[in-house]
Order: C-alpha cells, then structure tokens, then sequence
C-alpha cells in the first residue's frame, strides 16, 4: 500500500486561500464548510505531488497526465455541474445558493465519461472552422482569451491587457 | 488484498472501495463507523499499478463508470454517498 504524500496545514491554509481568491475574483465560490474544502485542498496538494497535476481528489487519476486533463481541477465538468446541481462532482465549487448558506452540496453523478468512452468525447478538437459567425472573435495575444463581440473589452479581463492588443481570430 | 477491517455489528458483507483524497467517501466511511457496523474498505488510489487495475476493474462490475465511492452492503450495491440509501439498506 502506498502513502499518501504529506500535506501541512500551512500548505493547505495558503492554497486554500490562493483558491478563494481566484474563486471569488472570477465569480465562482468555495464550498463554505471549511472541513470539507480543507480536505479537498489536501487532495488537490496531495496529488499535485504524486501525479505532478492537480487532479480532482473525488476521482481516480491515472497518473497520466494526457488520460487525465479533463479531471485537473477545475475539471471540464465543474461548469455544467455547478449549473445543474450547484456544485461540482467534489463539491469544491459551489453556486451562490449553496455558498450564501440556503442550500447544502449533495452528492450528484457523474458527468466524467467512463473510460472506454472518453477519447473521442472529450479529446477530438474541432478543426472545421464556422464560415460565418455573428461576430467576429478576437483574441487577446498575451493569454489567448476568446471573446466573440464587435469589438474588444477596454482590458482583457484574464490578464489586464489593453483592449488594443486584441487581434481578430476569424 | 489489503482490505482494512473496522469491528462493529454483524451486518453481512460490507465492503467500501474509497478513494483516500476524496470527502465523499470520507464521509461515507464516517457514515458506516458512526452506524457502528463492521466494515471492510480499500483506498484504491493508493494501491501499487497491478493490485489497482484488479480492483478497478472489479469496482467496473458493479459500478460501469468507475466513480466512488462504491458501497457493497450484502448483494446491493450503493454508489455514491447517499445517506437515506446507505441507512435503509442497514436498517
């Protein structure tokens, strides 16, 4: 049996609050009970050390990273989740519902595909490109940031870049 | 296989496949200790690349996606950290 790599509590405090911030600063929210995200934090540290990524602590990672990139938290899932059950499949993320304290995070499904079925699900890429669209996308050429709108923000609201670095992608 | 036991009321066959990071399962585990039955349980995602693949695919049998936790009480199988479930089928 193998252990499960340490975690101090000051490691889980910082993280903890890093995550909080970057929730809060993006409009998502932090599961409330404090017992709860401490224990997905140590998770998340735990298997930052043993994977060398951050997989979703409520799921079986691999231990390879390209089999796993949709479980790296925030996982593809959290999105969809948190707009149906109003939390993630770990309860990490929640809705403001639940972090406003009127509603409590359940268990729900799994959205993740099983393994036999994920390659295609989740890894094709689309290379068509739409002939035409009803607004152009631009992308901001410091972190890519996509938006479709006539013209871009004033800042890019990912990294702050000026709205005219913007470049038109198609 | 290194299933750890915890001693409580004769239930029958009670066995938890858990994943040692995950709150569900911890919760889960919490649920069956303060119900005071006697428990097996294996983190799966500490186990070594060859005893893990075995018991995954096992968990697979009875559970076709893979996730956990899985809660085998007798012949029924309760995927998920489902409270009500879990406290019926004890009942």
């Amino acid at each position: 049996m193998k252990k499960l790599p340490d975690v101090s509590e000051d490691e889980i405090s910082a993280r903890a609050a890093r995550l909080q911030d970057e929730a809060e600063h993006s409009g998502y929210h932090l599961n409330p009970d404090v017992s709860v995200t401490r224990h997905l934090v140590r998770g998340l540290i735990a298997n930052e050390k043993r994977y060398g990524y951050q997989a979703c602590p409520c799921r079986c990672a691999g231990g390879r990273k390209e089999d796993d990139l949709d479980i790296i938290c925030p996982c593809n899932y959290r999105d969809p989740d948190l707009a149906e059950y109003g939390a993630c499949y770990c309860a990490l993320y929640v809705s403001d519902r639940i972090a406003g304290g009127l509603a409590e995070a359940a268990p729900i499904p799994e959205r993740r595909p099983p393994g036999s079925e994920r390659s295609e699900s989740i890894y094709r890429q689309e290379n068509a490109v739409p002939s035409a669209l009803p607004y152009p996308v631009l992308r901001c050429p410091v972190c890519g940031y996509l938006c479709a709108r006539d013209a871009p923000p004033e800042h890019c609201p990912i990294c702050h870049a000026m709205g005219e670095r913007f470049r038109k992608l198609f | 296989m290194e299933f750890e036991r915890i001693e409580g009321a004769d239930r029958g066959r009670i066995v938890l496949y858990a994943l040692s990071t995950c709150q569900w399962c911890r919760r889960t585990k919490e649920l069956l200790s303060e119900l005071g039955v006697a428990f097996s349980y294996i983190y799966v995602d500490l186990l070594e690349e060859d005893e893990m693949k075995g018991v995954i695919d096992d968990v697979t049998k009875y559970n076709p996606r893979g996730s956990f936790p899985v809660i085998r009480i007798g012949d029924k199988v309760i995927v998920g950290f489902h409270e009500e479930e879990i406290r019926e089928a004890l009942a």
